[in-house]
């Protein structure tokens, strides 16, 4: 799973950070991402109340991890769980999101523990124990997201506005900046070889949306009893023909442009004809993290290049 | 349709008696399955997610025979969807059923267990492990098929080395038992690994729930020898699978090699039905419901229960298949899901009709 995460990404990152710091005079003097803890304690998010600034976090979500460092909570990140890659030097543990281990995750004497799913009952167990739980469960909407951030930065004492701010503009400017259409776009977006994808009403689906463009997958689980990624029909998909075809299967399944327009049938559908099968980054597609501006740049950056 | 009016030749598996006597495979029967292979055929052809003239998919087919040429009226789209995805499928999903249904009667015959099928022995168990693996530690995926197939040959060897090492007593029941250890073995090592990479459930269940849904014509060529020397191997052996349910000292008094009969089968059926699953995944059901509801049918003698299992098969799993890519499209059921909620009620219904003829 693990591959090299560019720097670049990083540097667009800190970047933006900056920027966020100096763009937005309207925020009462959000603190650069290094700086030290400003808030005051104690903090109350959800249930969660913490008396001082958390120093031993624990993070078993990639994407809290992400979220975490690049709000400047990262030195207090004492554990991050075995898929968290992201930003690099991360202090990577054994530790499981998917299988969380009370015991293994009390052995690292955390004064807050996120989660993003609560697997075998382990917010009550780490309750029990008087760990403080921050559940981040897989946003629903960009909105839901920044939700996520912000409820972060309080709770680490690390205000997420800036770069909530930041990233919001960033993914404005970049759907601002399509060009008009005077036929919607189509298209597929894959999650998996086995024609997995996931509808409008999902994260990923509503932020393509956003570009203006239309989901072919959105028949498939109109009632949403498939939670918004339902398998499709390959018959299906040939004839729909969407317009693009985005691949968040590349690290994970091996899956490229070329193994696309090899399956039986594909090489007749505008997307491959046309060389509108995108490569995305699995791990930026999905999270919910500030990375999500990779994943909108990808996707207006294919956008516009389709001839109007 | 009733039952056919004559007792079954063996009462039931390994029970001793008298072998099989009034054994001819009546043209009725032959009949039926036949039309229900057509049928099915047909059905899996004009129907389909994408609506496509009934008229326009006949052209088209028969466009296929040489020297053919006729317009249909679609698109370049709809006829790959048709010629590329559709008609291997239907292919497939004949292969495939008739191949299960098929191993899963020689497995009956060999073990002289009315259970024995391809998930008893270990057999699918094999190539969920190694598939898994594959998917789980990022191996290519165009190794699954030949992971599968090896999986699976090396789980029924190991459940034949097991179920015989009680020494000269090799009893069909110590294969079975020997079966059901060596596959809750390979399941468990399985679930571990799909725990230990949670990131690679969906693929993995995908492929353990079954799919005929992205199979092509290549999956079609890689799969039909094996069928062609399964069919062919453990066809010529009805004979012996005959005599092996009355009991080895009866057979070998008849001049078999019980042993060599049975070890010729196992590795028969064990190939075919490791080809099948690494094709379509792991399809359940088909291999002892098939054969059971032919047996109620048509009588117990193998030569009926041997080739109107594979039409049977291939007809339910075509079925299966159909209702599997139309039910909720356009998104997709597994067939797996299809061919357990359908057959399984279906045998019951069919165990109850003609509960005297059964066991």
């Amino acid at each position: 799973m693990a591959v090299a995460r560019g720097r670049r990404t990083l540097a667009v990152i800190l970047a933006l950070l900056t920027i966020g710091g100096c763009a937005s005079p309207d925020e009462p003097a959000p603190p650069a991402a290094s700086s030290p803890a400003s808030a005051a304690f104690p903090v109350t998010v959800g249930g969660v109340t913490l008396d001082e600034r958390p120093d031993r976090i624990v993070s078993l979500s990639p994407t809290a991890t992400e979220v975490l460092f690049a709000i400047g909570a990262g030195p207090q990140v004492v554990a991050v769980d075995d898929q968290s890659d992201y930003p690099a030097g991360v202090p990577v543990t054994d530790l499981s999101g998917f299988q969380p281990n009370a015991e293994a995750i009390t052995a690292r004497t955390p004064d807050l523990v996120v989660l993003s799913n609560d697997i075998n009952g382990i917010v009550a167990s780490l309750t029990t124990l008087r760990i403080p739980v921050y559940l981040a469960p897989a946003a629903t909407s960009l909105d839901d997201a920044f939700r996520q951030w912000r409820e972060l930065g309080t709770l680490t004492g690390h205000p997420a506005d800036a770069l909530v701010g930041q990233v919001g503009t960033e993914i404005d400017k970049l759907v601002a900046a399509l060009p008009e259409r005077a036929k919607p776009l189509t298209y597929y977006y894959e999650l998996g070889p086995e024609l997995y994808s996931a509808t409008s009403t999902t994260f990923v689906g509503a932020l393509l949306g956003r570009a203006g463009l239309t989901n072919v997958a959105d028949p498939a689980d109109a009632n949403g009893a498939a939670g918004g990624y339902p398998q499709l029909n390959q018959e299906f998909l040939v004839k729909a023909n969407p317009d693009l075809i985005f691949l968040a299967d590349v690290t994970c399944c091996a899956q490229s442009a070329a193994t696309v327009a090899a399956r039986p049938g594909w090489d007749t559908m505008t997307a491959v004809r046309a060389k509108q099968v995108v490569a995305l980054d699995d791990d930026v597609a999905s999270r919910w993290g500030p990375r999500v501006v990779d994943l909108v740049r990808a996707v207006t950056d294919a956008v516009a290049k389709v001839p109007a | 349709m009733g039952p056919a009016r004559r007792r079954p030749g063996p009462r039931g598996h390994g029970r001793g008696g008298q072998g099989p006597r009034v054994t001819r495979l009546r043209p009725l029967w032959w009949l039926t399955g036949l039309l229900a292979v057509a049928v099915a055929g047909v059905a899996g052809l004009a129907f389909g997610p994408v609506p496509l003239p009934p008229v326009a998919v006949a052209t088209e087919i028969v466009n296929l025979l040489p020297g053919v040429r006729m317009t249909s009226g679609l698109d370049e789209r709809e006829v790959a969807v048709l010629l590329q995805l559709r008609l291997p499928r239907v292919v497939l999903g004949l292969l495939v059923g008739a191949m299960l249904a098929l191993a899963g009667a020689a497995y009956q015959g060999v073990f002289r267990n009315p259970l024995a099928d391809p998930y008893l022995l270990g057999v699918a168990a094999g190539a969920g492990l190694a598939a898994t693996a594959v998917i789980a530690l990022d191996g290519p995926r165009t190794l699954l098929p030949a992971a599968a197939f090896t999986g699976a040959l090396a789980a029924i060897g190991l459940t034949y080395l097991l179920g015989a090492a009680g020494g000269r007593d090799r009893s069909p029941a110590a294969l079975i038992l020997a079966g059901v250890a060596v596959a809750a073995f390979l399941e468990a090592g399985q679930t571990w690994l799909m725990q230990r990479h949670a990131d690679d459930l969906r693929e993995i269940y995908s492929w353990l729930l079954g799919r005929l849904a992205t199979g092509g014509w290549s999956d079609v060529r890689m799969l039909l020898p094996y069928v062609v020397v399964t069919a062919v191997v453990v066809l010529l052996h009805r004979r012996e699978l005959d005599v092996l349910t009355v009991g080895d000292e009866e057979a070998a008094g008849l001049g078999l090699h019980p042993q060599r009969s049975r070890l010729i089968l196992v590795a028969a059926a064990s190939l075919g039905t490791a080809a099948a699953v690494s094709v379509s995944g792991l399809i359940g059901f088909v291999g002892v419901i098939v054969p059971h509801t032919v047996r109620l049918l048509a009588g117990a003698s193998y030569r009926a229960v041997l080739p109107l299992s594979m039409l049977f098969g291939a007809a339910f799993l075509m079925l299966a298949d159909l209702v599997a890519r139309t039910a909720v499209a356009p998104a997709e059921v597994p067939i797996g899901v299809i061919t357990a909620l359908f057959g399984a009620p279906f045998f019951v219904l069919v165990l109850r009709t003609h509960r005297r003829v059964a066991l």
